[in-house]
This record gives structure tokens, sequence and C-alpha cells, in this order.
């Protein structure tokens, strides 16, 4: 790929590279810009959040990079592949909001579900199930249906889904919108914990300020109309993060920087 | 249990209902056989009787009211001589080993059963081809779906008539493929609706979520499309077969068939046989019922094997 000089002087090992990416919806209601102009560059490792109101496409970046929307303009490179050839590579698991748990499979067979798509051998599916069932806290619970389990357990068994096939990259949308605070609170720490120790890297899109900065290495501010970036901001906090690393001036400091963006790029009008 | 009260009490009901409602149907057939019997009857004459409302006649004739309830031949039976009838031309006729005869419900409820299941079998199978087609292109979903709800405005009594002469046109023997026709002509429809909103009811991210793992669309729709449609399919059987079963008696109405449940009831109108009639609608009412019931276990299993128990 053609890294410029800027590319190389700050970035180690990039993993998503977006450079002038414009996507233009075509609607009834004429041509809508859900990203104009997006540049960033994801490296490997990264905790990335993107935060910002509806429709500033926080979104559509996501599904950009999964190659589930395609741009009308600039380019995006996953590993130095397009999108759609990082998913032939498996370059990515996806986390909906809805956990999208099929009621029919037990938890086992929904973490299998990608494993037979992708012709897994069937020693290999079991081992697989058991190993990401263990990431997420779930042993034990495999033969369960997903209405026997709570919603935060089953958002955890989704997430082990998007693990199972090994993708290097895990992209979550919303994954925990629909939960509550506590649960969510919860989650959020079990997330950390899991990143540190797959060291995946992890695109992130969330509403709320606490949840990007006490998740993220890395924070996106958009605003909409057009869907652009207003701000990116490296977190200074450490990678060891206790709960109550909510309530330090760092912290705070961080979620101001994060409110400011949002309001600056927002005209609440 | 505490559902068994509510229910006993509208079958009581409607059993009571009917019983009272014996009485002035059969009124002036009992007064016209009493009058012929010798008995004394007022007004004298069947002329003027009918001048008269059915009220008046069972209050000027109080005596004879219990007649109607005792006739051979009554415009309306009594739900006891329906189940005596029933009984006879079914469980004793079965005793006596000739189940399978031509004047056994038996035979006539096999005959009707067997179309009835051709036609299942063929509507639910158009249905699902349909609906496949339907979810899958959107070229054939605005030129089929139009057709197929036009389909079902068309009065089927008017239908099967031509349906049968086609099919003799066509040099096809007997009533048997004619009949499932017009039964699959009723029972598709249903099917087809059905399983178009279960092929449909995946969620968007679903689908998505399949994309992200390059899922090809044979797999989209054995993994996800096809399990998702399942309650939806069940609920389109039931109505689909007894659906196929009216489209069965109908086809054994107007056609000049002699044997199945829809040709006693036009041969029992014919010869003015009441109980006929009535005992053939019964069976063809308990058929419907059975079959219902047999799915809805089928449901009931399937589901809970599929771990989506109702």
């Amino acid at each position: 790929m053609n890294a410029t000089a800027d590319d190389r002087a700050t970035m180690i090992d990039p993993v998503v590279v977006a450079r002038g990416l414009d996507l233009t919806f075509q609607t009834n209601d004429g041509p809508v810009e859900a990203l104009k102009d997006v540049n960033l560059t994801i490296n490997k490792g990264d905790f990335v959040s993107f935060i910002g109101p509806s429709g500033c496409g926080k979104t559509t970046f996501l599904r950009v990079m999964a190659a589930l929307e395609h741009p009308t303009g600039g380019t995006v490179s996953v590993n130095g592949m397009s999108p759609d050839e990082a998913r032939r590579n498996r370059a990515y698991g996806y986390v909906f909001q809805a956990a999208g748990l099929y009621p029919w499979r037990t938890i086992a067979g929904n973490i299998k579900l990608p494993l037979e798509i992708m012709g897994f051998a069937r020693s290999e599916q079991e081992h697989r199930v058991n190993k990401v069932l263990q990431l997420v806290d779930l042993e034990g619970f495999g033969k369960k249906f997903p209405w026997q389990l709570s919603g935060g357990m089953q958002q955890r068994a989704s997430i082990a889904r998007a693990l199972a096939f090994d993708a290097e990259i895990l992209l979550m949308d919303e994954p925990f919108g629909a939960l509550d605070e506590i649960v969510r609170d919860h989650l959020n720490e079990q997330l950390l914990a899991l990143w540190e120790r797959t060291e995946k890297t992890i695109g992130f899109v969330t509403h709320s300020i606490p949840e990007a900065v006490y998740l993220s290495t890395k924070i996106v501010v958009m605003s909409p109309r057009p869907g652009r970036i207003t701000d990116v901001i490296e977190s200074p906090l450490p990678k060891e993060r206790p709960l109550d690393i909510r309530d330090t001036p760092e912290f705070l400091a961080v979620a101001h920087r994060v409110r400011e963006g949002l309001r600056a790029g927002h005209a609440y009008d | 249990m505490r559902n068994l009260l509510p229910v006993l009490t509208v079958l009581a009901a409607i059993i009571a209902l009917w019983y009272v409602a014996v009485a002035p149907m059969n009124i002036r057939v009992a007064l016209d056989q009493a009058e012929r019997a010798g008995a004394a009857v007022t007004p004298e004459g069947a002329l003027p009787r009918r001048a008269l409302s059915v009220w008046r006649l069972m209050l000027a004739n109080p005596d004879q009211i219990g007649a109607g309830y005792r006739l051979e031949r009554p415009r309306l039976p009594t739900p006891e001589q329906v189940g005596r009838e029933l009984w006879k031309t079914t469980g004793e006729m079965a005793l006596r080993g000739r189940a399978m005869s031509k004047r056994s419900l038996i035979y006539h409820g096999w005959i009707t059963l067997q179309s009835t299941l051709w036609g299942f079998l063929l509507g639910t199978s158009l249905g699902i081809l349909g609906a496949v087609a339907i979810v899958y292109s959107r070229v054939v979903d605005m030129s089929l779906m139009p057709w197929a709800i036009i389909s079902q405005t068309i009065p089927i009594v008017a239908l099967a008539p031509m349906i049968i002469v086609l099919s003799a046109q066509l040099g096809i023997e007997g009533r048997v493929v004619p009949k499932a026709i017009i039964s699959a002509y009723l029972c598709y429809f249903p099917v087809l609706v059905g399983m178009v909103k279960g092929l449909r009811a995946p969620a968007m991210s679903q689908l998505d979520l399949l994309q992200t793992y390059n899922a090809s669309g044979l797999q989209a729709f054995v993994k996800l499309r096809l399990p998702s449609s399942v309650p939806y399919l069940f609920t389109s059987l039931k109505v689909g077969i007894a659906a196929a079963l009216v489209g069965t008696i109908v086809g054994e109405l107007p056609t000049g068939a002699i044997s199945g449940l829809g040709a006693r009831i036009l041969i029992g109108d014919q010869f003015g046989t009441p109980l006929a009639i009535w005992a053939a609608l019964f069976a063809a009412a308990i058929l419907a019922g059975a079959l219902v019931t047999l799915l809805d276990m089928l449901q009931r299993v399937t589901l809970r094997r599929m771990g989506m128990a109702a």
C-alpha cells in the first residue's frame, strides 16, 4: 500500500486507513451525505470509539469498514486490502445492538453459525466454541437457548460468536445500547479485559460519553449533516482501568473535551 | 381445568339454543303429519296454516310441539338425532365390519380425506415455492402477488365446475385430480402469504451479519430464512388444511360425484333426508377438527425441538 510519509512517521501498524472518504445515499428526499471527507487511521490493537448524535455517520463508517456499505468517494483499506477482500479473509467480527441470536439454536449452536458457514471442521468447531465461551465468561451455558439467558449474557454470547473465527478486528455497533446502566458497566469492564487478553483491534460505536472515554484509546467525535469527524482524541488514560477511574480528573478532562467536540459540531436548531 | 367451566358453558348454551330452535323449525311439518294421522289441529288444512307464523301455530297447538322433536324428516333435527345418525353411519357400521360400505360415512370421509390431503400437498408445495420466488425476486413479487390475491376473490363454487369440465376435456379420468386441484386452489393462498411473511421475518441486521460471514444465498436461506419461517408455516398450514377440506367438499358438491362427504350432503338434499346432510356436515367438521389438531400437535413438538416452544 502507498502509505504517506505522515503515516509512517506516526503509525506503527495501521489496520484501517480511510482517506477522503465520502458516502452519499440517494433517498427520496434527495441525496444525504452520510460521510464527507473522512480521514482516519486505526492502528493494530487500538480501541476506537465513534461518538456523535444520530445521523453523524458513525454506524455508516463502521459498515463501510465491514463492506456492508460502499463509499461513493475516497479510499478505505482494511489490513491493506479493500473491505470486501478483508471480509473474505475473515478480517473482522461484527456485533450489532441486538444480540440477534437464533432462537432455534443453543448458545453453542449460535456460536457455531459462522464456523459452519466458513467450513470449519466439526471437532475444530467444538474446540473454538469452548474457547470463546470461556473468553466471555459463559462456560456451561453452551446448551442453553437464548431465551434462557439475560440480555447482557445474550450480548456476551453474540460477542463470543464474533470472536469464534479469530477475526483480528471487532466492530461493535452500540452493542450495549439496549442494556441498563449496571449491566452495561459490568460488560464494559469485561470488554476491556477481553480486549487486553486477545489484543484485538476494536471499533466501537456508542452514544455514551462515559462509555467512550472509559473504553477507548482513541475517541472519534463526529457530527451530522454532513457526517464528518470533528475531533480525534488520543486517550491519556492508562491501559489498566478500574471502574472508579471515571471519577479522576484525567477522565473528566477527556469527557469534557468529547462534550465540547460534540457541542461544536452539532448546531441544536 | 379452570378453563373447563367456560368451555362447557358455551357448549351447553349452543346445544340448548339448538334444542329450542327445533320447535319452531319443525312445527309445520309436525302439524301436517298429525293432521294426516287424524289428530285435531288448529287451524285445519295446510293452506290456512301457511298464513300463520310458527309462533302462533305453536301457541294454538301446544300438544303437537313435542312431535316436532320426533320427526323422521325434520327441517331441523335435534342434536340427539344427528348424533344417532352419525353413530349409525360410522361406529355402528364399523362394528358390523361394514366401515367401507357405500352407506358408511367412514367410506365417504375417507374419499374426502384423500382428496383433501392431495390438495393440501399440492397447495402447500405451490404456496411454499411461490413464497420463495416472491421473497427472492422483486419481479415475481410484483407480477405474482396480485394474481394470487385476485385468485381468492373468485367464488370457488363458480370455479369448481369449470375445473371439473376442463380436466375432463384434458382426458383426466376420475375425480381425484380435479378435486385435489380445487382443494389446492383454496389452500395454497394462506400458505403463500404466511411463508412470505415468515421468510421475510429475519431482521436486516440478521442478514447483514450473515453477509459479514460471506454466507452464500443458499446458506442464508437454509440457516436463517427457513428456520425463521417455521412458526409462520405451521399457522398457515392449519388454516390451509381446513381450506383444503372445504375445497374438496365444494368440489364434490355440484359435480355429480357420488362419493365423498360433499356428495352425501348434496344427495341428502335431493332425497330430502336432512339427517344425512347433518351427519355428513358433522363428519366434515370432525374431520377438519382432527386435521387441525394433528397439525397443532406437530407444531408444538417441532417448535419445542427447535427450542422455540410457543
